[in-house]
């Protein structure tokens, strides 16, 4: 046991949690001004759900006694055993309940992140349905194979360092199995004959929201280590670094595509940066880190173009944001890995080992394919059962009324 | 009586009303309105995707004063609020039946 590391992920657990309402805002000043508070609460309503449902049984699904390598058992059940002892195979110098509710911030902001698809139309007694599904069904599975001890990825030498796989790309392609199904906004441009604009009412909470997970997002990145060193100053160092470059380039990019640079371009590059260098944050060096954030900013601000001309109504981009950006930043992490950074981890393709490319390439194809055909069924199930949307006239009120019977403004 | 009523460019509303209030006018009502003219919207784009707005900001000055200082208060409005480019607005003036002072219950132009 160490009292520093036990403080830093403390410490670290807080600012992951901040992150959720973080992205309420991040994602409610997007949005027109009748649907700000339902977006918000989709968020911040994550902390209640998912924080419940994950003592219950979701630590234990997720990091509990493995089984085949695909699941844990219910050994810990209401966390039973999960107290004050260090669980060796994650941490050996802190709490096994302190490595808990760090993990709980994370399967809390996770499924948060989807409600940015379906945001402006979704029905919200479906929507809380859905997230303790997918939860359950999607999230706690893919987080014991890739973090949980014996899950199958974890042992095939998959890197993932904080996220990009179980958290980014995961809740990126749930939003598209989403969209999909649920189809666009009443009026939306992407389709036909659009004739509303959807502007959002709010950039400054945008921009607020983006400086709250930045900030959080140290105590995701730098908090993986799970000790107070040199990993933790090295990963928050590369989760810095990525998101000023992917700043930088998003907002370099619409200048020179569309003439202006604008200040959602820099929140989104911002946030960007920091999906992508999520994976790769313990495993590659400041400059790679600055590489990683130039070409996730790019690659996700073209990813955000292409959807008008792809079709779906992805509201809040999340596909082009959180799975195109996931996805860089794991695939990059099988070329700029290093074990000069932490010995721990592996190289990459730069470092001489060709082989981690592919094995980074596994994880991403597989979490694709879980998490899009899982997503896609309860998504399905839900639609013919509950049904997804609000009413026409219900979403033309705003959900705000609607759904909550109360306003975000008032004179 | 009359009510002078000018839509003007939000930035001019500083310049107008120094002139207004050099003229020594009783009181003026200001209020953030949307609208399109000759000017029509602007575009505007969010992550690529670029929307057409039709309704503009700008702000609308109401002020009720006695027959004689209206052209006055048009005269320094238009010389204040004008930029020369479309845009910059209109003035309407209306005829006012009755003022009352809710105070007092002082009417006609006392109550102005």
């Amino acid at each position: 046991m160490n009292a520093a590391d036990t403080a830093f992920v403390l410490i670290s657990a807080a600012l992951v949690m901040l992150m959720t309402p973080g992205l309420a805002l991040f994602y409610g000043g997007m949005v027109r001004s009748k649907n700000v508070l339902g977006t918000i609460l989709q968020n911040f309503i994550m902390l209640g759900l998912v924080g419940v449902l994950w003592a219950i049984y979701g630590y234990s699904m997720a990091f509990g006694p493995d089984v085949a390598g695909v699941i844990g058992n219910l050994d810990w059940l209401g966390l039973a055993g999960v107290g004050g002892e260090p669980f060796k195979a994650y941490s050996e110098t802190i709490p096994h309940q302190t490595f808990m509710i760090y993990q709980a911030m994370f399967a809390i902001i996770t499924p948060a992140l989807i409600t940015g698809a379906w945001a402006e139309r979704m029905k919200f007694s479906t929507f809380l349905v859905f997230m303790a599904l997918w939860s359950t069904i999607v999230y706690n599975p893919v987080a014991h194979w890739v973090w949980g001890d014996g899950g199958w990825l974890k042992t095939l030498g998959a890197l993932d360092f904080a996220g990009g796989t179980v958290v980014h790309i995961n809740a990126g392609i749930a939003a598209l199995a989403a969209v999909l199904v649920m189809g666009p906004r009443k009026g939306y441009a992407g389709y036909g004959n659009g004739v509303e604009a959807f502007i959002p009412h709010n950039l400054p909470m945008t921009v607020l929201g983006a400086g709250l997970l930045w900030f959080g997002w140290f105590g995701f990145n730098a908090g993986s280590a799970l000790a107070a060193g040199t990993l933790a100053s090295s990963a928050f160092t590369a989760t810095h670094l990525g998101a000023c470059a992917a700043t930088l380039s998003w907002v370099g990019a619409e200048w020179v595509h569309r003439g202006k640079p604008t200040t959602l371009g820099a929140a989104s590059g911002a946030v960007a940066g920091l999906v992508a260098i999520t994976p790769a944050a313990g495993y590659v060096g400041p400059m790679s880190a600055i590489i990683i954030g130039l070409v996730a900013g790019v690659v996700c601000y073209l990813a955000v173009l292409v959807k008008p001309k792809l079709g779906y109504d992805d509201s809040l981009d999340v596909v082009g944001v959180h799975c195109v950006g996931g996805i860089v930043g794991a695939l990059l992490t099988g070329l700029f890995a290093t074990k000069l950074v932490n010995a721990a981890g592996g190289d990459g393709l730069f470092f001489g080992n060709p082989g981690q490319l592919g094995i980074q390439a596994i994880a991403v194809g597989v979490t694709l394919i879980y998490s899009f055909v899982v997503s896609y069924i309860l998504f399905k199930i839900l639609d013919a059962t509950m049904g997804l949307r609000v009413t026409a006239e219900e979403e033309v009120a705003g959900l705000d009324i609607s759904e909550h019977q109360e306003t975000g403004y008032s004179i | 009586m009359k009510k002078v009523e000018a839509i003007i460019q939000p930035f001019k509303l500083e310049p107008v009303k120094e002139a207004l209030h050099a003229l020594s006018v009783q009181g003026m009502t200001v209020t953030e309105v949307k609208g399109f003219g000759v000017q029509k919207g602007i575009r505007e784009v969010y992550r690529g995707m670029e929307y057409q707005v039709d309704f503009l900001p700008k702000v609308k000055i109401e002020v009720v004063a006695p027959d004689e200082k209206v052209k006055a208060i048009v005269d320094a409005i238009v010389a204040k609020a004008r930029t020369g480019r479309i845009g910059d607005g209109k003035i309407f003036v209306y005829p006012v039946a009755e003022v009352i002072r809710i105070r007092t219950g002082e009417t006609g132009e006392t109550a102005v």
